[in-house]
């Protein structure tokens, strides 16, 4: 069992933490944003993601909460990966992403009082968000701190950007407007994002309540399919040639 | 040594469990003792802002937080109400309401003044559909403001309703059922506060108040 970890932990010496040739990163943040992207590829932390999107101002806010967490705790399995055993190492994770939550959650309402008031709700649903224990296995377990930080920016951002677009397409036709709110929670400076794109709109409620979440998280997840298998197409279409006979 | 070849063994395990729960179990206490007062005194502002917020700005000079009273209501629920003084005369109470609404719990704070007039209300806590029924928080809309000024009597008893079922007070497009149930939080109130004024004011329930 536990194959996930157990190779990449005997394979990274203690003495040679770095594993051979990790991905670059710049392919790491290709990966987060477009092709293995959290929400779109991965399907994964779709609780969330669902709930909070009935304006782009809460898929912002909520993307950016789990990006510094993702962050931390990608730092943080990644710096003790070497001294876990395969064998116990979700429960070690999971203990270990649940404090890290708590903590911010409380130093942010002791410290980040204003902050708490706009993030904190999101700070606690972070906890339920498996793109957090997701990324410690798949790889913050296997790779050094610097990668795995990388990773996780990389992750979140492309949590928050869907959550944006998912966030806006269904506030523009569940009411018409873009970014409501936004001056409410990041303060005064982003009144410049609020814009009522259709006036007078009498709103279509469905787009705004959970089924709206639904459907638009499928034409996006389809989407995304169509682009991949296209430019999947295309670089086989490109090779093809080169070896001989072989045209699918 | 090579950690790596302790993995499979078992003390190995549970000694690095036990070693992170010790760890993140410390942590988070330590964590709780240090932010825990911190915590208290923002709640504890947040609180004295949103009283002072449905009681007129002149009408206090003392601190609401330490003038409570607890009140019972119809349905025996406890009602801890803060009273409003000016040079020790009590000028008005302030005390939290709540009330089903379409989704949860809607939880609001009244201001009334001696009169039984309404000096303010304010939604502290709801999960209606963003959207929709949030427009009952005064950040998204005007519509509590439409309380201010109104007492039991203005509008009469069965005007106290949203207009869909024959009252004042404005519903939403597509959301009746929220400012139904708010609309009713704060007659229940008022009702509370006409039973209970001698109570609330803190005077014995005499016909009229010793001084003017």
């Amino acid at each position: 069992m536990s194959e996930a970890c157990a190779t990449a932990a005997a394979d990274s010496a203690p003495a040679t933490p770095t594993p051979p040739a990790g991905p670059s990163y710049g392919a790491l943040m290709k990966d987060g944003l477009w092709s293995n992207n959290p929400v779109l590829a991965q399907m994964i932390g779709l609780c969330p993601t669902l709930a909070v999107t009935g304006n782009a101002t809460n898929g912002l806010g909520m993307g950016l909460a789990t990006t510094a967490v993702l962050v931390l705790s990608n730092m943080l399995i990644a710096s003790i990966r070497n001294l876990v055993s395969p064998n116990v190492r979700i429960p070690v994770f999971v203990a270990l992403i649940a404090s890290l939550v708590t903590l911010i959650d409380m130093s942010m309402n002791a410290w980040m009082y204003e902050l708490y008031q706009v993030l904190g709700l999101f700070i606690a649903l972070i906890v339920v968000n498996c793109a957090i224990l997701g990324r410690a296995e798949a790889f913050a377990c296997k790779n050094p701190v610097s990668a795995s930080a990388i990773d996780g920016l990389a992750m979140g951002l492309g949590f928050t950007l869907t959550l944006v677009v998912l966030g806006g397409i269904r506030e523009i036709l569940g009411s018409g407007t873009l970014f409501a709110g936004a001056s409410q929670m990041f303060g005064p400076a982003f009144h410049v994002l609020e814009v009522t794109l259709i006036h007078d709109y009498k709103g279509f409620l469905m787009m705004i309540l959970p089924p709206g979440a639904f459907f638009v998280i499928a034409f996006l997840i389809a989407g995304h399919r169509v682009i991949e298998q296209r430019a999947a197409k295309r670089a086989a279409a490109a090779q093809a040639p080169l070896p001989d006979g072989a045209h699918a | 040594m090579n950690i790596a070849k302790q993995f499979d063994t078992l003390w190995y395990q549970g000694a690095s469990l036990a070693f992170v729960a010790m760890v993140t179990g410390a942590a988070l206490a330590i964590a709780s003792q240090a932010t825990g007062p911190r915590i208290a005194e923002a709640q504890a502002r947040k609180t004295q802002a949103a009283l002072a917020e449905v009681l007129p700005g002149n009408s206090f000079d003392n601190d609401l937080m330490a003038d409570t009273i607890a009140v019972k209501d119809t349905d025996g629920r406890t009602v801890t109400v803060y009273r409003a003084r000016k040079a020790g005369v009590v000028t008005g109470v302030v005390f939290g309401m709540e009330n089903k609404g379409y989704s949860g719990t809607i939880k609001l704070v009244m201001g009334v003044d001696r009169d039984g007039r309404l000096t303010g209300v304010r939604v502290t806590g709801h999960t209606e559909t963003p959207g929709l029924g949030d427009k009952i928080e005064l950040a998204k809309n005007p519509w509590v403001l439409s309380f201010d000024g109104r007492s039991l009597g203005d509008p009469a008893p069965a005007r106290w309703a949203v207009k869909k079922d024959g009252g004042i007070f404005d519903q939403f497009a597509g959301a009746t059922i929220t400012p139904r149930a708010v609309v009713n939080a704060v007659k229940r109130g008022l009702d509370l506060y006409a039973a209970q004024q001698a109570t609330m004011l803190g005077e014995p329930a005499a016909p009229a108040a010793p001084q003017s």
